[in-house]
């Protein structure tokens, strides 16, 4: 009988069995941020240990930094100490770290596939739920809290319960204008935001296989808003053609033992699951969510649900959504007037997904009442971004180009929503407060979708201006 | 070092409403600024307890009837959204003790346990019947107990459920994993033999 790529790099990993029935599990590369991390090394300090493996730990600044004016230092002085911290705490430990003034800073998880760190068959650690977007290269990556960072500092190891595995097989052909986050965000609306506790997310089939590496990341940053904290896609072709030439890559004669290691690590062709889910993208429309919650979410071309039509478990949750967002059960999502678009994130803040947004904003401007940020992901994804001119398309629409950095998906910076402000934005939350203000609203959406909105001045279908 | 065997957990509840609360409700990331995790306790929910002006909002810990009460009673998927250790840190300087619920977001529930806070599983209609009863009757004292896994708040009894690890942990005295993963260094070395990438496949 097969295995599936989670059991075999799981095997290949577990260093014990601890007292505790759990398994000691070894961490392949451990990525840091100023977020997450303080509290970490202070323990370490306190405890008398010392960092375990330096060589395979790589820390950035993300969350805090402003896109707007980057200088040092920070004008706001608890960004400024938190990124103090990070410098002395890599320094100290011998950490290589990607700060602002590097050509390498960027989304924990973009810089991590961009100098290919992230590779194949490996387990991956971030204080960061979604560090699950490194599963995308055919990892187990998962988020782990400050203690478990300390853990991993001390020891390069964690104290982890196996998951089990729910295959996700993906058949048909995406339409024009319909993209990889419409694909996680029907996934979320159709298993909830609770169905995948317990599991990790196999993401396989022709539809997935088609999709490049930025789309496959996509996928699986957002399995942890549907519970699952481990989503991944197996390694192949199209994930080496990614990874070769990347900084942190294998070179040589190195390069083709790597490949015999990670093609021994996918899922083998009798492999078994504990769960299976099926779906076929050919009718599928472009997603919006309308609530509190990434699965609460509808095609552009559906009406608002009626909190009687849903299942007596979501409909508590339904009606908190409804009064916070002040939206009326039943009316459509097209035409929903927007304040802001947010384009970016580490679910949507990479090449492909500028690219996409530059041909819906090329030669148009974008509605008065809008304000349009759009923020790359990292200072690789910005300088790439401007060599193809996509700067100038955002700036000649009227949207504001900013400084790599996690912006506006969680307001731990300068870029937030005021009072009730509506938001058309690329990121992984609409949670209530997520952007910034505590009656701030958010709708989860395609970075098509959301410069169409910007655009439109409201929630428009995409496929129409392409 | 070995840990407190945390075996029962009594105190009075926090009725706690709604499914799905996230963690950025637990702690706005706004007050995640900060290299330390003192002080965080005031924050707890702060922005479904406080308007922008700073008045209290109807909300159980805004409650006199559940001052210093230490259990709280949550709904399904409880803790869901970011990892960030924020959540149960400030719940735990808050002065919660354990949280009952339906159901726990992973992520959230191995924090819990790694600072000794038991997260324990019910059913829906018994945490139901368990927030009724604290609401009625707020003095009612809960007893958790992860020996025979049952609750009784006052003759209301039912069964509860968590990982297996996740108890023996607690009731073992376990719940920092530092010491213990420190205890297998030699073969967390011996590692390299099985990783050929740690040995960048030469």
């Amino acid at each position: 009988m097969g295995k599936n790529l989670f059991d075999k790099i799981w095997d290949l990993h577990q260093v014990a069995t601890l007292p505790t029935g759990q398994d000691q599990l070894f961490i392949g590369l451990h990525l840091i941020h100023e977020v997450t991390s303080p509290q970490a090394f202070a323990m370490i300090r306190e405890r008398g240990l010392s960092v375990a493996r330096p060589d395979r730990t790589f820390a950035t600044v993300d969350h805090i930094v402003p896109t707007e004016d980057p200088r040092r230092p920070y004008a706001d002085g608890l960004a400024e100490e938190m990124i103090r911290a990070i410098e002395k705490n890599t320094r100290e430990f011998g950490i290589p770290f990607f700060g602002p003034d590097t050509d390498a800073q960027g989304i924990v998880h973009i810089i991590g596939p961009e100098m290919g760190l992230t590779q194949p068959g490996m387990t991956i650690a971030c204080g960061d739920s979604h560090t699950s977007t490194h599963g995308a290269f055919g990892a187990i990556a998962f988020g782990i809290g400050t203690s478990q960072i300390r853990d991993v500092l001390a020891t390069q190891t964690l104290a982890m319960n196996r998951l089990g595995v729910r295959r996700l097989w993906i058949e048909g052909i995406l339409r024009k204008g319909v993209t990889a986050k419409d694909i996680i965000l029907r996934i979320l609306a159709d298993l909830g935001v609770e169905g995948g506790i317990g599991y990790a997310y196999e993401y396989a089939g022709p539809a997935v296989e088609r999709l490049c590496m930025e789309e496959r990341m996509t996928l699986c940053n957002m399995s942890v808003e549907g519970g699952a904290r481990v989503g991944y896609v197996n390694p192949d072709a199209v994930t080496f053609d990614y990874l070769k030439g990347r900084k942190y890559a294998p070179e040589g004669e190195a390069w083709d033992r790597a490949l015999g290691f990670w093609k021994s690590v996918a899922s083998d062709a009798d492999a078994t699951f504990d769960d299976e889910y099926r779906m076929n993208v050919d009718g599928l429309a472009p997603m919006v969510t309308w609530g509190i919650n990434p699965g609460q979410a509808v095609s552009v071309e559906e009406n608002l649900p009626l909190i009687s039509d849903l299942p007596e478990k979501d409909r508590e949750t339904a009606r908190q959504a409804y009064a916070h967002m002040r939206f009326e059960e039943g009316r459509p999502i097209a035409g929903q007037k927007i304040d802001v678009a947010f384009i970016g994130s580490c679910t949507n803040g990479r090449i492909s997904d500028f690219r996409d947004a530059a041909a819906v904003l090329k030669g148009r401007k974008i509605a008065g009442h809008v304000k349009a940020l759009v923020v790359p992901g990292s200072m690789r994804v910005k300088a790439e971004a401007e060599k193809e001119g996509l700067h100038e398309i955002f700036r000649d629409a009227g949207c504001e180009w900013r400084e790599p950095g996690c912006s506006m998906c969680l307001a731990m910076n300068p870029d937030r929503l005021t009072g009730t402000q509506l938001s058309a934005s690329t990121s992984n939350r609409n949670f209530i407060g997520r952007q910034g203000s505590p009656t701030g609203r958010t709708l989860l959406l395609s970075p098509a979708m959301a410069a169409a909105a910007a655009v439109a001045g409201e929630i428009t279908d995409v496929r129409e201006m392409i | 070092m070995n840990d407190t065997q945390i075996t029962r957990i009594s105190g009075r509840g926090i009725p706690l409403p709604g499914d799905d609360i996230d963690t950025d409700r637990i702690i706005p990331a706004r007050f995640m600024k900060c290299v330390t995790f003192d002080g965080l306790g005031q924050y707890a929910f702060h922005d479904a307890r406080f308007e922008a002006d700073g008045t209290e909002k109807r909300h159980p810990l805004n409650d006199p009837a559940y001052k210093n009460a230490e259990i709280l009673i949550a709904g399904k998927n409880f803790g869901c959204g970011s990892s960030r250790e924020h959540a149960p840190q400030a719940l735990m300087r808050y002065g919660i003790r354990a949280v009952i619920g339906e159901s726990f977001a992973e992520i959230f529930a191995g924090n819990c346990t790694v600072l000794g806070i038991p997260v324990v599983r019910a059913a829906r209609g018994d945490v139901e019947a368990l927030r009724k009863r604290v609401e009625t009757d707020p003095v009612t004292e809960i007893r958790i107990d992860l020996a025979s896994m049952r609750v009784d708040a006052g003759g209301l009894t039912f069964d509860i459920d968590m990982p297996d690890s996740a108890r023996k942990s607690l009731t073992g005295g376990l719940w920092d994993t530092t010491t213990l993963l420190l205890a297998h260094a030699e073969q967390t070395r011996a590692m390299i033999g099985r990783l050929p990438y740690l040995r960048r496949f030469n």
